[in-house]
């Protein structure tokens, strides 16, 4: 009998809105004391009222169409009550009737697609540290903007589950509305996992694997539940419905220690905040500021970048911007933004495979890719660079140090010309005067036995005599110029 | 009203009422006497006054501020338990711009707690007495709002009308008691009730001091979603005969013989001023009451939450875990009404019963709105009693919840519907009890309200 795996993925992402989603207070709250970026909103003082951050609706807008779905004009948020001291107000604020984001579906890479059921907007919870006889709550995180992305039970692999996870990622840090820190739990995954008989139409019971913070984890955890039940199937046991932990450490889900009876959130339309009515213009308008996306990379690139290398591009938003950038500065005139299939790439299909190379081999190579990554070269630099590479006028080796002074403060601005004379790094490619160059080498007494040599058919002697005019040349030569003129004087 | 000037200083105003609060001590009015702050704030306009600066159209005007109110004055309880010690940092949109323009609060009054009731009798600090027989209640739950006014204490004083928090405690006690329509004043810094019903109001002697507060306390607030941009101070009212309705289903013997009688004296006094008389028929009122005690328990459980004992207010210490901390604080610092509101709440709300009683109770009240709205396409304004009895005994409803609802049959209708309501002296009782009735009007009439009501006078 073969047990077929259906998966389902509930997603939440911080949004990084500049403010908290009810109140004005700062959302970034990385390396601040606790409890230091609150307001008497968010610690729920009575008589606070919520004050929809209208930053966060447009972030959903994009997010809502880098996953192909469709916005609700109308949408209202709820609330959803429980008592724990992580939720100061005793519920959450957020959308369960009417959610902002509708239907929609992300493509893997591998041409699979898994449908979004919905997504909406929350504000986050705040944080408990457990002591041994007491809890500290840090509430900073209290209405960080959140989106819960829903998927349909469209995933049928674990590998499957990492790739989802994954490309859903990029698409939010593409989109720009996250930090994409999974780290710092920027994204979490719930993943709700069911194993059903080949051939079966009822899907089998379902666990919920909750509060995976990684592609990696979510994956194994999968992989480890899909076993789990497959076992207890096979050995004719039944899958408790139940919600799960993951232990990165034993590689393991264990049942969590929960009540047995179903919470009952007492959801209401939430009073304080009136519904958000969108018109299409204002749709339009937040869709159309949505760059390129991964998929649009992938289909604008396909024949110019080797695909392990694009996949991994894929991960640095900000590099694939600069690629974007320069596939465009070609074709001014073009609209911007997401017409991929109008771009003509022939112009700028070297400077793209040439900067592509440098991206991956320099710069997240030699991992500077944190500090730079805010602070790319323009296109237009990045554009002449290829364009001396290709004419020759910089080596390969010069290619990558111009590249690398793009970057220092002292030196960019002045353009990749400017720099890369300064450097002293341009190639002598004026035939005339590589080959008085060559004269005096040949000229020299230290090179007459190779000159000799060469001439009674030993090849390899040419690699010295290069080097020689190299030498002389202090470098500028263009090497396979000079071995053209070498062969042609030494005939 | 007495404004501070030359002649007249904003201390000698504030000390009268402070002692005037005092000689009334026994009503039990007061949870909080501002003494040295208001005094303080009294000088200062005087110092402004005696130097010829401009001072705010409320100059040294003494008022007193509902319970529920927050300000950076005496503890915010709301006349309950478990906000006991809680010092506002933040200060009511509404209260700031009173004292923006120069108004003194001179002490904070009783309520029930958190304006749970309709008597001020479920206040932690015991009831306040009615104005004119202290054997009764002051009605509620601005109770102790009303009597401030009525007894001539302050000026003005602040209210929140959830139900009728404003306007029955007016007609109890005898003085105007406006519920703007919802949305006019800002309900930032006002210990919610139920918020999609919670209008903050005033309590005066005058329709003419109505006018002065409500042009000083309207309009849009940032931080109130829910507010509505000003119309108040672009409102303009055309003086001549207009069309009254009366609602025939609220003349029946249920009402109190001598509020009917009211409520003839004032229709045959608008008839020989030339208005009309329209007689109503508003059956969708009837599902008022219930969908009231559905919807508004269910919005206040829920705005209840906040009170965990862990960030203000009291704190039951001897609980050994988390879950006895939250029980046993709510347990204690809840009042009895309290707690059978948020229970009758999460019973509305919990999942099996959504749809048979909060989304019931919804649809009621949008049935609710549009007979307002048809009644207002054939009349300019509706009188009806506030409440069917006058000032009742002080404990005669207080075991019976039911009774104690039905005194809000006449007024919730307008808070579903969003309304605005103005309660207007209308005589008193042969034993002295005051009699009220109401004037209601479309959204956003409420400056028609408060100039229509001086015809009734």
């Amino acid at each position: 009998m073969k047990y077929i795996p259906t998966i389902g993925i509930e997603c939440h992402v911080q949004l990084c809105t500049k403010t908290k989603l009810f109140s004005e207070v700062d959302n970034d709250a990385r390396g601040k004391e606790p409890n230091s970026c609150v307001s008497p909103v968010d610690y729920a003082l009575p008589g606070m009222l919520p004050r929809l951050n209208g930053e966060a609706i447009k972030y959903a807008i994009r997010a809502g169409r880098a996953m192909n779905c469709e916005i609700n004009a109308s949408s209202r948020f709820d609330r959803k009550h429980y008592f724990y001291p992580d939720s100061p107000k005793g519920y959450q604020i957020t959308q369960f009737y009417h959610p902002i984001i509708g239907e929609g579906y992300v493509e893997l890479p591998s041409g699979t697609r898994v449908r979004i059921e919905h997504a909406h907007l929350e504000g986050d919870a705040g944080k408990l540290t457990h002591f041994k006889d007491y809890s500290l709550v840090d509430l900073n995180r209290v209405d960080t903007p959140l989106i819960e992305i829903v998927s349909m039970p469209d995933i049928h692999s674990a590998k499957d589950v990492h790739d989802y996870c994954k490309e859903l990622w990029r698409l939010m840090c593409h989109a720009g509305v996250t930090n994409g820190d999974l780290y710092n739990g920027n994204m979490r995954f719930d993943v709700n996992v069911s194993v059903a008989e080949e051939g079966s139409e009822k899907l089998g019971t379902r666990a919920e694997i909750k509060n995976l913070n990684s592609f990696r984890s979510a994956e194994r955890a999968a992989e480890f539940e899909i076993k789990r039940q497959t076992k207890l199937l096979e050995a004719g046991e039944k899958v408790k419905q139940e919600t799960r932990g993951w232990d990165d450490a034993t590689g393991k889900t264990s049942p969590q220690r929960s009540k047995e009876e179903a919470k009952d959130y007492r959801y209401m339309p939430e009073p304080d905040i009136p519904p958000i009515n969108l018109t299409k213009e204002f749709i339009d308008t937040e869709s159309a500021k949505l760059p390129l996306m991964p998929m649009d990379y992938r289909n604008l690139f396909h024949d110019i970048i080797k695909e392990d290398v694009l996949e991994v591009l894929l991960d640095y938003p900000q590099l694939m911007n600069k690629l974007g950038e320069i596939a465009l500065s070609s074709h001014l005139g073009h609209t911007q933004g997401r017409s991929a299939e109008l771009m003509v790439l022939d112009g700028t299909t070297s400077a793209i495979s040439l900067t592509s190379n440098l991206f991956t081999s320099v710069l997240l190579a030699e991992e500077k890719s944190v500090e730079y990554l805010n602070d790319l070269p323009s296109a237009k630099d990045l554009n002449e660079l290829a364009e001396m590479n290709e004419k020759k006028e910089l080596s390969s080796t010069a290619t990558k140090e111009v590249f690398l002074h793009l970057f220092d403060p002292q030196m960019k601005g002045r353009g990749t010309k400017q720099i890369a004379k300064e450097l002293g790094l341009i190639q002598e490619n004026d035939l005339g005067a590589l080959e008085k160059i060559v004269d005096i080498v040949l000229a020299k007494p230290e090179t007459q036995k190779a000159q000799i040599d060469f001439k009674a058919g030993e090849e390899k002697v040419i690699g010295f005599l290069v080097g020689q005019v190299m030498k002389e040349s202090h470098g500028k030569a263009n090497p396979s110029s000079v071995q053209e003129i070498l062969r042609k004087k030494l005939k | 009203m007495k404004v501070a000037n030359k002649k007249v200083t904003a201390e000698r105003l504030v000390r009268d009422a402070l002692e005037k609060a005092k000689h009334f001590e026994d009503y039990h009015i007061f949870t909080f006497i501002n003494e040295e702050g208001a005094l303080k704030k009294a000088r200062e306009i005087d110092q402004k006054i005696a130097r010829g600066e401009k001072v705010g159209r409320l100059a040294g005007v003494p008022y007193a501020l509902k319970d529920n109110f927050l300000s950076t004055e005496g503890e915010t309880t709301a006349s309950a338990h478990i906000l006991q010690g809680f010092n506002s940092p933040v200060t009511a949109t509404s209260v700031a711009k009173l004292e923006a323009e120069g108004a003194i609060m001179i002490g904070r009054t009783n309520l029930d707690a958190f304006a749970h009731g309709s008597s001020t009798e479920n206040s932690y600090f015991g009831p306040t007495l009615n104005s004119h027989d202290k054997q009764r209640v002051a009605g509620g739950s601005s109770g102790g709002s009303a009597v401030a006014v009525a007894l001539d204490i302050v000026e003005f004083a602040t209210g929140t009308d959830t139900g009728g928090s404003v306007r029955q405690p007016a007609s109890f006690n005898g003085i105007y008691g406006l519920k703007p329509t919802y949305g006019t004043i800002s309900r930032y810094g006002v210990v919610a009730m139920a918020s999609s019903t919670d209008c903050i109001g005033f309590f005066t002697k005058t329709p003419e001091d109505m006018d002065l507060l409500m042009s000083v306390a309207s309009g849009q607030d940032s931080k109130d979603m829910t507010t509505l941009p000003d119309y108040y101070n672009d409102s303009v009212y055309k003086k001549g005969p207009a069309k009254v309705g009366i609602i025939k289903d609220f003349d029946n013997d249920s009402v109190h013989p001598e509020i009917r009688k009211a409520l003839k004296n004032k229709v045959e006094l608008l008839k020989s001023k030339g208005h009309e008389i329209i007689e109503l028929e508003m059956p969708a009122l009837k599902y008022g009451l219930a969908a009231y005690y559905i919807l508004v328990p269910a919005e206040l459980c829920s705005n209840l939450s906040r009170h965990d004992g862990i960030r203000y207010g009291f704190r039951s210490e001897k609980s050994k875990d988390l879950d006895a901390l939250y029980e046993n604080t709510r347990n204690e610092g809840f009042m009895p009404e309290n707690k059978r509101r948020i229970m009758i709440g999460n019973f509305v709300l919990s999942s099996g019963f959504y749809d048979a009683y909060f989304l019931k109770a919804a649809k009621a009240r949008t049935l609710i709105v549009q007979e307002y709205a048809r009644a207002f396409s054939k009349v300019d304004y509706i009188l009806t009693p506030v409440s069917p009895n006058p000032a009742f005994k002080l404990g005669e409803k207080v075991d019976d919840p039911v009774a104690m609802y039905l005194e809000d049959v006449m007024s919730v209708s307008l808070n579903l519907a969003g309304v605005p309501g103005l309660a207007i002296p209308a005589g008193e009782t042969k034993e002295g009890l005051s009699l009220g009735l109401q004037l209601v009007g479309p959204r956003r009439s409420d400056k028609a309200l408060i100039e229509f009501s001086k015809e009734l006078i």
